[in-house]
């Protein structure tokens, strides 16, 4: 018997084109590991653009929107402005348990 | 790190002008090994001693926040001798002046094999809109070896206003590094770098010791200024006409990072020129023309409010 998990794409890139350069990312993954991975470039990014990892079986669910500057914010920098999110679902053999595991330390 | 004048035995060396622009493109300084091995032994048994202690227990190494950095600890301690190496002193008043006050320190200790990491963040809350910062101070009083999980930083993050660890969905940024160097390294972030501590994958113990400093004079043009002149360029050095290549400030704010690429870079430059015309006390101060076009278009104006 097999279930399905979403697997979740976090691309950051270097305009608001999907098309663009990945300059960071994050993934996570639903299948704990079961399911496939997103390519090991080693420190370069696992997909060069957003429309490279189209072309791996990830589907944009979410692009951020473009909003101009505040009044006052115009030459401020703080958040990266340019993020898209895929999914992917994948089928894996059985439900796991959830890993609750969480090693994240206090600052 | 740039060419340095001579300094007498225990006399300061401080920061060159080109280390203080290295500063504001990157966020950070570093010196490898500039603490002698016999020093990290002795710090070593110092925060062994203190590893466990509430940070509100008093004692000769607890001191409270507001407290002058050369009073903080005794004065035959490993610790103390530490910050007043030449070379560490000179660029802690390079950057914070004479009298820093101590604003807390921490002990990262995290043991052969321990899985803990943190998210990627920066330190306190979301700071003044201002050009002031502080430095903190990273210590490694003992080797890491590449791998051995030394702590994770975005150089050029330092300048972007964000709230803590708010940034923890980036897991992953070109160009980001990961500590790893010799004992008795440190490094000198501005306290905007976005950081985090890794796991310790490696068969020894990891140690690092931070040291948040607060300024108590304006930070303007507190390192040897000797070569100022000689380094720093007009508002005229435009990348599109006359660019002052080479050693100069300019050519060193220009600094693209692998992660910023053409989003938002012109306004990264901006920000850093808005930093370095604080540091160094020159209001007319640019790289590229961007603040000197619009400021020259604001006198346009005569009082109108278009």
């Amino acid at each position: 018997m097999s279930v399905e998990r979403q697997q979740v794409l976090q691309l950051y890139t270097t305009n608001s084109s999907f098309a663009s350069h990945v300059v960071a990312w994050a993934f996570h993954d639903g299948s704990d590991g079961c399911g496939p991975g997103i390519p090991d470039r080693g420190d370069a990014s696992p997909y060069i653009s957003g429309l490279d990892a189209l072309r791996d079986g990830w589907r944009l669910i979410q692009m951020s929107q473009l909003l101009p500057p505040r009044s006052g914010d115009e030459h401020k920098v703080s958040y990266l402005p340019f993020e898209f999110v895929l999914e992917r679902i994948v089928e894996i053999p059985e439900a796991l348990p959830p890993n609750f595991e969480d090693n994240r330390g206090v600052h | 790190m740039a060419e340095r004048k001579e300094a007498t035995v225990d006399e300061p060396v401080r920061l060159t002008t080109l280390d203080m622009a290295r500063f504001v493109a990157d966020g950070y300084l570093r010196f490898d090994a500039v603490v002698p091995d016999e020093l990290n032994r002795g710090v070593l048994e110092e925060l062994s001693a203190l590893l466990g202690r509430r940070s509100d227990d008093p004692g000769p190494f607890q001191p409270r926040s507001g407290t002058p950095l050369a009073d903080c600890y005794p004065a035959d301690s490993a610790l103390r001798r530490v910050y007043e190496l030449p070379v560490v002193a000179g660029a802690i008043r390079s950057l914070a002046g004479e009298n820093p006050l101590f604003d807390h320190h921490a002990i990262h200790f995290n043991p052969a094999g321990s899985p803990r990491v943190q998210d990627l963040h920066c330190d306190a809350a979301i700071d003044s809109g201002d050009p002031t910062f502080d430095i903190q101070l990273f210590y490694f009083p003992r080797d890491v070896g590449e791998g051995e999980g030394g702590t994770r930083f975005v150089p050029g993050s330092h300048i972007r206003n964000i709230h803590e660890n708010s940034v923890a969905r980036y897991q992953h940024f070109a160009g980001e590094q990961f500590f790893s160097g010799p004992a008795g390294t440190i490094l000198i972030f501005h306290q905007g770098m976005w950081h985090a501590g890794q796991a310790n994958p490696s068969d020894k113990h990891r140690w690092m010791f931070k040291l948040r400093l607060n300024p108590t004079e304006p930070q303007v043009r507190l390192w040897d200024t000797s070569d100022y002149d000689e380094v720093t360029t007009g508002p005229w050095d435009h990348m599109f006409a006359t660019t002052g290549e080479g050693r100069t400030v300019a050519a060193i704010l220009r600094k693209m990072h692998p992660w910023s690429f053409d989003g938002e870079y012109r306004i990264e430059t901006m920000e850093r020129v808005r930093l370095w015309r604080y540091l160094s006390g020159d209001a007319d101060f640019d790289v590229d023309w961007y603040r000197t076009r619009i400021e020259g278009r604001a006198g346009l104006l005569d009082g109108a409010d278009a």
